[in-house]
């Protein structure tokens, strides 16, 4: 097997909360606990989770936005959290990201021309080239060169999103990470932009780390997918074993609660209900930290962390219980509740 | 310091044409007027006047009259006459502190704020220390160690500024520091240094503009209370201070107090309405 | 079929600014009977919510809404404030994407609730506290009885959208409308409000009118659908023809460019943008964006007409090959 482009190792991410008056103690939030992953060449990674499972934290620690607090991420071979601060700098040009919100990630006071130079000329590019590969980039993203003299605010959603993709293409990156790129983005939009990356994705070689928390998007783009809860990830496959033969509770709870639009479907498929809400990451529950909402949770899994490992099913899974469920495509008779 | 200078020149490029939109509104219409009256002043009264500023020029004491519209002191001179030259050192004497508390106090700012650790305490404790003490008590005493003069008024009242801009920057760079974008420009790979000149210190400049706007007429009257109490401008320099300290020692002569507090009042408010306006017109939503 | 609870005819809702006027609502004619659920979807801009809003009432003095809209009968546009407030909490109950902006932070939601009771129904403070708890209950909120002495900053945002909808429910409405009241909650949350709605419909026999711009929640709540683009319906049916058997060119273009969780199969997106609302072309909206443009798209008023098994505001309708 090739060397993987990307290999996060035991990954910890951990945030102090100052303690009240009150309490006077310094408490510890674990955003990340102990993740591992590989991203390929060339392919698309999609780290899913709802709010609060640390996917976010995940993708700003592998691009060394945030200092992870320990752990070992590793770009083409090399160390990224012991390299000296320079060069550092100098090999973010071949891991980009896109970000959110395609408002907040331009700067306001800069034309669509100077966001795009920038790159390069941080990069010591030659002063020459900087300007064709600008009108090249616009291209690129099926934007019109003729408005790169324009601020960002004078762009819809969809266009800003542009060209913050732009602005991760301008060095030719082997790997973007995405942070829900489309989720600001309204429906048709969305289509759009998805189609985009796509394209550029078969067309430039690129590796996408892809977070998400949409599971349709997540389907439809990624070649393999690892499912977050509490800072944890839960499972993790190729596309096909995630969604059709999950095996983790959580996984089978998110994929029954994600809408689909095919009312027969809908009406058909089995309903999952976990109740209760993400309990608070100060205190995360002991042993399998999904025990607390999931209703195969026994003794065992109070006391024992389940590893991530694989229980016979051909991809990875942290369950002490795990069972293989195909829930998108499943229609019974009587939905199930579970609670 | 020259990253601050640079990046206000940044920053001035308009997002939205700012000050055509500004000019509709009557507050920054009077400021503006009012303004562009005392700078043409500044500029032409010596081609006009019919009298000098030190020009003992008729009888004392005389209530307003045809030859004298705001009447003389009590030297004979002009008190209009005196007023309007008056502009010449009360308002260039603001400039000059604004300007340079602006320069020098967004810079320890900035530095604090952006790189956190010792020298963030170090500066900040400093001007802790310095805003500690009521204004005119420390502009007081530095002026007073420092000796009279329009000059050493101004270095006085830098010693007194600065730390409101240091504050206030270091709070802008604080707050821009966690925005997406800035999270970007680290992500492509922007130096820092240039991350702090091309995108935190243009965002941070509206407020400091606003707020050097709004500080200019109170740095005038700073100005003049200090000459107020002896400890700026000179007599026979007419800057109003001065000016109103010899009226009050006329008190029932009320023209010669009357006119340099106008005037210093026309300046105090316009400048107020002029930061207000444009508060209003760059921080809408309340983001520059 | 029994009388409307609700009906809507020829709605315009416009907002006065200063670069024109953005008209929102464009003439909108909807029916919402009893015990349906209507679900009423578009993206930004089609006009969803701004339609809703007028029902109670609730846009500001800015807006200038005409048209009708007859709840049991009653006219409600320009019916008097009082009247309004009546109604509001009471016989129709509605609930918002962002419960934080309609939930006092200072008051418990105990407090809150009883209030929401007391106005409407001149209960004892006793008798609104049980119900309180009732209503907590109905909503499936954990723990009830210690639960309405937290504050709102307390609760997760799922739980805060349960007590938005207890609220609504506080004096058993007719109707409810939700406007987007899932789009900021997670998915196992959503699917749990969701769950919510579809007992309490069934177990008060409520109508509901759901806004969402998610097709994936219509297609697994509504009874009917309408499709709104550009401050129109363009397309209207009961769920199962909207989904299978649509006839407008939008409708087919949003289906077949959402991605999917149970295929991978290729995204069509549609292409160009949302018109602007001040600056409207004569004639149909969409006809920058749709494949089957013709010059009569142009010019021609289009209104909704029955086509084949739904109702569609397209004169090039049916298309062949149009249905999924």
């Amino acid at each position: 097997m090739t060397e993987p482009l990307l290999q996060v190792s035991h990954l910890v991410k951990e945030f102090g909360t100052r303690g009240s008056l009150l309490r006077g103690s310094k408490q510890v939030v674990q955003a990340v606990s102990d993740v591992s992953f590989v991203l390929q060449r060339g392919e698309t990674l999609s780290i899913v989770g709802e709010s609060g499972c640390g996917k976010s934290t995940t993708a700003r620690c592998v691009m060394q936005i945030l200092s992870p607090t320990s752990g070992s991420v590793q770009f083409d071979g090399q160390e990224l959290t012991e390299l000296p601060d320079e060069d550092l700098r100098r090999l973010r040009r071949r891991f980009q990201m896109v970000f959110q919100d395609p408002q907040a990630s331009l700067n306001p006071r800069m034309t669509v021309r100077q966001i795009l130079s920038e790159p390069l000329e941080v990069h010591d590019a030659d002063q020459a080239a900087i300007r064709p590969r600008v009108d090249e980039l616009m291209q690129l993203v099926q934007l019109r060169a003729g408005d790169l003299d324009r601020y960002a605010h004078q762009f819809s959603g969809g266009q800003r999103q542009r060209i913050g993709i732009a602005r991760a293409l301008a060095l030719s990156p082997d790997m973007i990470a995405l942070d829900e790129p489309v989720s600001a983005l309204d429906v048709s939009i969305q289509a759009e932009i998805i189609r985009l990356l796509e394209s550029l994705r078969d067309e430039l070689g690129l590796a996408y780390l892809f977070i998400a928390h949409d599971l349709s998007v997540v389907r439809h783009l990624s070649d393999r997918v690892a499912v977050m809860y509490l800072g944890k990830i839960v499972e993790s496959g190729t596309n096909e074993e995630v969604y059709e033969r999950s095996s983790h509770p959580y996984t089978q709870a998110l994929l029954a609660a994600a809408p689909i639009p095919d009312p027969i479907l809908e009406r058909q498929r089995s309903r999952i209900i976990i109740e209760g809400e993400v309990p608070s990451p100060l205190d995360p529950p002991s042993g399998c930290r999904f025990r607390t909402r999931c209703w195969k949770a026994t003794q065992r899994c109070a006391e024992e962390e389940p590893l991530l490992t694989d229980p016979g099913v051909g991809h990875l899974v942290a369950c002490h219980h795990p069972e293989e469920v195909n829930v998108v495509q499943r229609s019974v008779t009587d939905p199930q509740e579970h609670s | 310091m020259t990253v601050v200078l640079e990046a206000v020149t940044v920053s001035l490029v308009p997002a939205r044409h700012p000050f055509l939109r500004a000019l509709r509104r009557p507050q920054f219409a009077i400021g503006l007027g009012v303004l562009a009256f005392w700078i043409l002043m500044i500029i032409t009264v010596s081609w006009w006047a019919p009298y000098g500023p030190i020009e003992q020029a008729g009888d004392r004491l005389q209530s307003p009259n045809s030859s004298h519209w705001l009447g003389t002191d009590t030297l004979g001179r002009d008190v209009l006459t005196r007023t309007l030259y008056g502009a010449r050192y009360s308002l260039p004497t603001a400039a000059a502190v604004i300007a340079f508390t602006v320069v020098i106090g967004s810079s320890l700012g900035a530095l604090a704020g952006f790189r956190g650790g010792w020298i963030d305490t170090v500066i900040m404790r400093f001007s802790d220390v310095v805003l500690a003490f009521p204004p005119i008590l420390l502009a007081m005493a530095v002026a007073a160690a420092l000796g009279p003069g329009l000059r050493n008024t101004v270095l006085a009242l830098i010693v007194v500024w600065w730390p409101i801009y240091a504050r206030l920057l270091r709070g802008q760079v604080i707050s821009i520091r966690h925005r997406e974008h800035i999270e970007a420009a680290v992500s492509v790979g922007v130096p820092k240094r240039r991350i702090l000149r091309r995108h935190i210190l243009p965002l941070a400049t509206t407020p400091v503009l606003i707020n050097a706007t709004m500080d200019f007429g109170q740095v005038v009257l700073l100005t003049a209370s200090l000459s107020f109490l002896g400890l700026g401008a000179v007599p026979p320099t007419p800057e109003w201070g001065v000016l109103i300290d010899e009226g009050s020692r006329n008190f029932y002569q009320w023209w010669i107090a009357l006119a340099p507090g106008a005037a210093i009042l026309s300046v105090v408010l316009a400048f107020n309405f002029l930061g207000d306006s444009l508060r209003d017109v760059f921080d809408p939503r309340g983001r520059p | 079929m029994s009388e409307p609870l609700l009906e809507l005819n020829d709605l315009h809702v416009t907002f006065p600014v200063s670069s024109g006027a953005i008209k929102a609502v464009r003439g909108l004619d909807l029916t919402v009977h009893a015990g349906e659920v209507v679900g009423i979807v578009g993206e930004s801009g089609s006009g969803k919510s701004a339609s809703m809003l007028s029902v109670l009432g609730l846009h500001g003095p800015a807006a200038q809404v005409s048209g009708s809209v007859r709840f049991r009968g009653r006219e409600l546009i320009g019916a008097p404030a009082a009247e309004l407030r009546h109604l509001r909490g009471g016989r129709i109950g509605m609930i918002f994407q962002d419960p934080m902006t309609s939930l006092n932070p200072a008051l418990t939601i105990g407090r809150q609730l009883s209030e929401a009771v007391i106005v409407h129904q001149k209960g004892s403070k006793r008798t609104a506290g049980e119900r309180a708890i009732e209503l907590l209950d109905m909503v499936s909120m954990p723990n009830p009885k210690a639960r309405v002495r937290s504050y709102p900053h307390e609760l997760s945002g799922g739980m805060r959208q349960r007590v938005m909808i207890a609220m609504a429910m506080a004096n058993d409405p007719d109707l409810l409308i939700a406007d987007e009241p899932t789009t900021a909650l997670d998915v196992t949350t959503q699917a749990q409000i969701l769950d919510v709605l579809r007992r309490i419909r069934t177990e008060r026999h409520l109508a509901i009118a759901i806004i969402t711009h998610d097709l994936g929640i219509v297609a697994g709540i509504a009874d009917t659908v309408n499709v709104m683009y550009a401050g129109r319906i363009v397309e209207r049916g009961s769920v199962e023809d909207v989904f299978y058997r649509h006839e407008h060119p939008y409708t087919s273009g949003l289906l077949a460019c959402l991605p999917r969780l149970d295929s991978r199969s290729e995204l069509v997106p549609i292409g160009g943008a949302p018109p602007a609302l001040d600056a409207l072309p004569p004639g149909c909206a969409f006809q920058d964006r749709c494949p089957h443009v013709s010059l009569e798209c142009m010019s021609a008023d289009v209104q909704l007409a029955p086509v084949g098994a739904t109702e569609a505001a397209c004169v090039n309708a049916p298309i062949r090959g149009a249905a999924r």
